[in-house]
Formats: structure tokens, C-alpha cells, sequence
């Protein structure tokens, strides 16, 4: 076989100058990890980490982050249901305003969410007055906040999922004698199960990452509403080392969240909207 | 007691008007070309569409009538679909997906699988019950989709081209399973099909389907016999040649004159069986044939011994000659010819 000189191609033929570009991505995403694992101080990494604030931290973070995820998926799925199968007027107009969140620095969110649910604002001060219930800087708030950044990566999913679900599926239920409720569970729900999942993993990641919306509106009040990331902020100044350790949990979660997904969910996920009905 | 539907339906292109009836323990095949509206007329029989106005009775339940705001869902109208792809549930097993129907309107799950057992016994599939869809071959998804709708014991049972997605091999096999199955089921079948054998096969009746319009329905025997389509038509390999006649000439719109035996004057519709034609290179004299259109050949397709040359001219014909005849002759495509046919071997009947 001639092999041209003038371009230069690895043995798989693929362009060097790809896989240069390529390597220069990853360092980029790697340097700031190894960067962290060079600073850590390993030797006081586990009394940093069970410290009382670190631990409250975390366990808000989970929480909270957990409350969102289960909030997302309760309204998120009858939303990316909607926006899937029914056509609306203004249908474009509602995706928007539901995916906006996605694309708005987290902290316009928060001073959003402030006049909309603080106690001045519009339904805030109905939440005050009637039933005493108050959510910026309280636990609540929190969850609100990431909510709102988290939930529209579950609707993307589970929606694009929707969409490519042959709907002659849920016709054959529908025949079958089933209602549309018992459809939803027994055939829609199992098929988009894979896109649930990554859709609600997402959105956990996103939630547990918040941070501009969660201290606009909710604040940083340790045991109430300060999450990791804020107390990895806040950790910067007061006590650098504890935050590099705070951060490299963080990432451990991601890393083991992404790789976690991409075996178990987005190949199957992929695969199965490819998939072609024989 | 009976399914009697009188279905009125614009969607796009497609304007539905059908109004058909089928009796307990009968099987009416739909025939039609694509885009006619079977499917879409099964889709609302099954509610899985509503109709614009009609009305739609199952024995003595009006299951849509717009008229009256009328529209039961499709669980509740006890009409069992057996689509073209089967669509088995995949995350199930096969018995899962038999007993699917008796869980959802609440079987306890024992007794839905039990039952599911037993048909799927019944169509000699026992021992697949715990696999997946995805292990079975055409013909056994066919057999499971049928049983999945037959496990309900519907009043209705529609098949949308359930031999369509089957090569020729298992098709006759399935066909002949299907038949049993349909000949046992006491309610009302609809068949939808491209292939008359199915039609033959499995129905009592056909209806054939046009742009929307049921535009011949009776026995096969009779829809044959006397085509109104261009469909059947081409479905049975005759020519159909519409016209006006007077005084022993049917004359069509473009212009054509057929000679005829005796028939009488309005408008009609005339078969021309394709070897009743003979082709002559020229202008036959003296001929009995009372009949000599002048044409051009368009194509020849050679079936084994014979040969089907496609004319175009006044009148488009297709003429079946022997192989010997078509290399005698030495014919092409696009060379000049006669077509003669006695007066006596055309067919004419009132439009």
C-alpha cells in the first residue's frame, strides 16, 4: 500500500493534527484535576472531610440535591409528555420558558426567583401572608433554587425520548384495554426508562453543582443552605486546603456519576432511539 | 348485532366517506391502493382516531358519534388490532405480552397468565412463553400479536395487512393458521390486505377501497367479475375501459370507439381480457374482428410461455400473446401495430 507523505496519519488513519487537537481538550479538562490532586493535603484530607461543617455540608448537598431530582421528575415528565405528544398553541413559546433556565447565569435565576417567591414578591407575599410559609434563605429555598437550573435537563431527555417512541406502542395498549394512565406506566415508562434515568442523573448533577441561583435566593447559612459547592467557596477563603478537599469530592461525584451513565444509560439510550421497529 | 360504521374523515390529502356493515362470524377484506384510507378507517373503528361526523356502532353501542358528543376510548370498546409490525411489547416476555390485555382490565396477574398459556399453547408456542419478543421469528410474532388480541375476547377484530411483513414462505402457513382462527372467532373481522389471495383466503367479503370510497364490495367471485376500478382491474390483469354506448359503441372520454355486441345505451364499463386481443403489424382487411385500434408498443414482459405487450394509444391496452407469436412478429418497444379484438369477446356492463 503507498502511503502519501505529505500528510502525516496514525495507523488507524485517522490525522495526527485531530488527535493533537483532541489531546490538547483533554489536558484542559485534566490539568485543573491534577492540579488539585497536586495541592491536596492528603496527610489532613480525612479531618478536613469530617469535619462538622464539611459533613453538614454534604449531607444538604445530597438532600437537597435529591429533593430536586424527585421534583424534577414529578413535573418534568408530564411537561416533556406534553411538550411531546400534545401540539398547543405557543407550544415553542412554553419549551422556551421551561428550557430557559439552561442557558440564564444561575444567579439572574436566583434574583428571579427572589422577586417571584421572596417576601415581596408577587406570590411570595400570598405564600407569607397566607400560610406563613417563607423560602428564601431557608432549606425549601435551596431545593426551589436547584430545581430550577436541574429540571429542564430531565425535561430535554425524557421529551426527545417521547418523541421517538413509536406511538403505535401505546396504541396497541390503548387496544388492548388499557387506560392511558396504565399505558403510561406499563408501556411508555419502561421504554423511556433508560432516558428517565439519564435525565434524572443529569439533573442530580446539575442540582448537587448549583451554586448562583441557591445563594441569591436561599443564601449561605451553614446547616440550612449552604451546599458543597458553597462551602467549597466559601472554604477558599478561610481555609484553602479544605476546599481543594471539599472540590475533589465534588469531582469524585461527577466522575463517578458520568461513568456510571455512560455505561449503564446513554449507550442503551442511544441505542434504543436508533433502534428500528422490525 | 352487528359493526355498522358510516365514517366521515378529512385528514390531509385523505377524505374518508365509508359506510360499511359487518354481521357476527363474518371476515370483510379491505383491498385498495396505498393511501386509499383502510388503515386510517381501522384506526377508527379502534378509536384510536375519532371520526368528523358518522357514526360508529358496535351490536348496540354507539361507540362515536359526534352527532351526539359520542366517543368511547379505545379500552373501552372491546375491539382487538393486530398491526402490520405486530408491536409486541419488548421489555415483556411473549407470555407477559399475551396476558397483557386481561392484566389491564384487571385479571389478578395468575388467572391473565394462565390464560395467556393457554393460547399460546393453543397456536403451538408453549414453550417460547418466556422469551422475548425480539427471539421470534415473523411468522411467530404474527401468531403472538394475534393471540395478544385475541386474549381479550374482543367483540371487533382488526387486521391491519397481517401478512404483509412475512416472506412467501411462512406466509401460506400463517395464512392458514389466521384462517382457522378467523373461521372460530364469533365476532366481526376486518382484514386489511394488498394480496387478493388473502382476500380469497381469509374474508367473506371484500371491500375495495379508492381514495377514500368503498367503490365495489360483495364476494370476491363477484367484485371480479365485474371490475369498477382501475385497481381490480389490475388486480385481476384485465383491461377496464369506460365509456358511453349508443347504438353498439361504447365511446370513451378520449376518444376511442369500442364496437360491441349488444348492450344497452348509458354509461358502461367494458373488460377486455388481455388474450382476447391480437396484434397484427398491419391494417388488418377483411378481418371478423369488428374491433382495430391502431397503438404503439410501450413494453412486453415475458411471463414463461407468454408475453404481456403494453400499447399505448387511443385506448391503452395490455395484450397476452404466446412467446412464439411476440419473437415471430420480431416486436419492440415503440413499434407501430393493430390491435383487433371481436365485438363478441368484450364484456360490457352498466357503470
Amino acid at each position: 500500500m503507498i502511503r502519501r507523505r505529505r500528510r502525516s496519519t496514525t495507523r488507524s488513519g485517522v490525522p495526527a493534527w485531530v488527535v493533537a487537537l483532541a489531546a490538547i481538550a483533554v489536558l484542559f479538562f485534566a490539568l485543573p484535576v491534577v492540579g488539585l490532586v497536586w495541592r491536596a493535603p492528603w496527610s489532613h484530607a480525612w479531618a478536613y472531610l469530617t469535619e462538622d461543617s464539611a459533613l453538614t455540608a454534604l449531607r444538604l448537598s445530597m438532600v437537597c440535591s435529591l429533593w430536586a431530582t424527585l421534583l424534577s421528575i414529578i413535573f418534568g415528565v408530564p411537561l416533556a409528555w406534553l411538550l411531546a405528544r400534545v401540539q398547543f398553541v405557543g407550544r415553542s413559546a412554553v419549551r422556551a420558558l421551561c428550557m430557559m433556565s439552561m442557558v440564564l447565569p444561575p444567579v439572574v435565576g436566583g434574583v428571579a426567583l427572589f422577586f417571584a417567591l421572596g417576601r415581596r414578591g408577587i406570590v411570595g407575599q400570598y405564600l407569607d401572608r397566607w400560610f406563613d410559609l417563607r423560602l428564601p434563605f431557608t432549606t425549601a429555598g435551596v431545593v426551589i433554587a436547584q430545581t430550577f437550573v436541574a429540571m429542564p435537563f430531565l425535561v430535554v431527555t425524557v421529551e426527545a425520548a417521547l418523541r421517538q417512541l413509536d406511538t403505535s406502542f401505546e396504541d396497541a395498549a390503548r387496544t388492548l384495554g388499557a387506560s392511558r394512565w396504565y399505558t403510561f406506566r406499563r408501556v411508555t415508562l419502561p421504554a423511556i426508562g433508560p432516558a428517565l434515568a439519564a435525565g434524572s442523573a443529569l439533573a442530580w448533577a446539575r442540582a448537587l453543582g448549583e451554586f448562583g441561583a441557591t445563594i441569591t435566593f436561599a443564601g449561605n447559612f451553614p446547616g440550612t443552605t449552604q451546599t458543597m459547592p458553597l462551602a467549597v467557596y466559601l472554604a477558599l477563603e478561610t481555609n484553602p486546603e479544605q476546599a481543594i478537599v471539599l472540590a475533589l469530592v465534588m469531582i469524585a461525584i461527577s466522575f463517578a456519576v458520568l461513568v456510571a451513565l455512560r455505561d449503564r444509560w446513554f449507550i442503551r439510550a442511544g441505542n434504543e432511539s436508533t433502534r428500528v421497529q422490525p | 348485532m352487528s359493526l355498522r360504521a358510516d365514517v366521515q374523515l378529512r385528514r390531509g390529502a385523505l377524505d374518508l366517506s365509508v359506510d360499511i356493515e359487518v354481521r357476527p362470524g363474518e371476515v370483510l377484506a379491505l383491498l385498495g391502493p396505498n393511501g386509499a384510507g383502510k388503515s386510517t378507517l381501522l384506526r377508527c373503528l379502534a378509536g384510536l382516531a375519532a371520526v368528523d361526523a358518522g357514526r360508529i356502532m358496535i351490536d348496540s353501542n354507539a361507540v362515536d358519534d359526534p352527532a351526539v358528543a359520542a366517543f368511547v376510548e379505545p379500552e373501552g370498546r372491546s375491539v382487538g388490532f393486530v398491526f402490520q409490525n405486530y408491536v409486541l411489547f419488548e421489555h415483556m416476555t411473549i407470555v407477559e405480552n399475551v396476558a397483557f390485555g386481561l392484566r389491564a382490565s384487571g385479571t389478578p396477574k395468575a388467572r391473565a397468565l394462565a390464560t395467556a398459556h393457554d393460547w399460546l399453547k393453543r397456536v403451538g408456542l408453549a414453550e417460547l412463553a418466556a422469551v422475548r419478543p425480539k427471539a421470534l421469528s415473523g411468522g411467530q410474532a404474527q401468531r403472538v400479536a394475534l393471540v395478544r388480541a385475541l386474549a381479550t375476547s374482543p367483540r371487533v377484530l382488526l387486521l391491519d395487512e397481517p401478512l404483509a411483513a412475512l416472506d412467501v414462505g411462512t406466509r401460506a402457513t400463517v395464512r392458514r393458521d389466521l384462517h382457522r382462527h378467523l373461521e372460530s372467532f364469533e365476532g366481526m373481522a376486518i382484514l386489511v390486505t394488498h394480496d387478493p389471495v388473502d382476500a380469497y383466503a381469509l374474508a367473506d367479503r371484500v371491500a375495495i377501497l379508492d381514495a377514500g370510497r368503498i367503490v365495489q364490495i360483495g364476494t370476491l367471485a363477484e367484485v371480479t367479475a365485474r371490475p369498477r376500478s382501475r385497481y381490480v382491474a389490475d388486480l385481476v390483469g384485465v383491461n377496464l375501459v369506460s365509456g358511453n354506448v349508443s347504438e353498439g359503441v361504447l365511446a370513451t372520454s378520449s376518444g376511442a370507439r369500442v364496437v360491441i355486441a349488444d348492450a344497452p345505451a348509458g354509461p358502461s364499463l367494458a373488460i377486455i381480457r388481455p388474450h382476447s386481443i391480437s396484434l397484427v403489424r398491419d391494417h388488418p382487411e377483411g378481418s371478423s374482428a369488428r374491433n382495430v385500434w391502431a397503438g404503439t408498443v410501450a413494453e412486453i414482459d415475458r411471463l414463461g410461455e407468454r408475453a404481456r405487450v403494453s400499447i399505448d394509444g387511443l385506448l391503452p391496452l395490455t395484450a397476452e400473446i404466446t412467446v412464439a407469436a411476440l419473437e415471430a412478429m420480431q416486436l419492440r418497444s415503440g413499434d407501430d401495430l393493430f390491435a383487433t379484438v371481436k365485438a363478441t369477446d368484450i364484456e360490457v356492463y352498466p357503470a
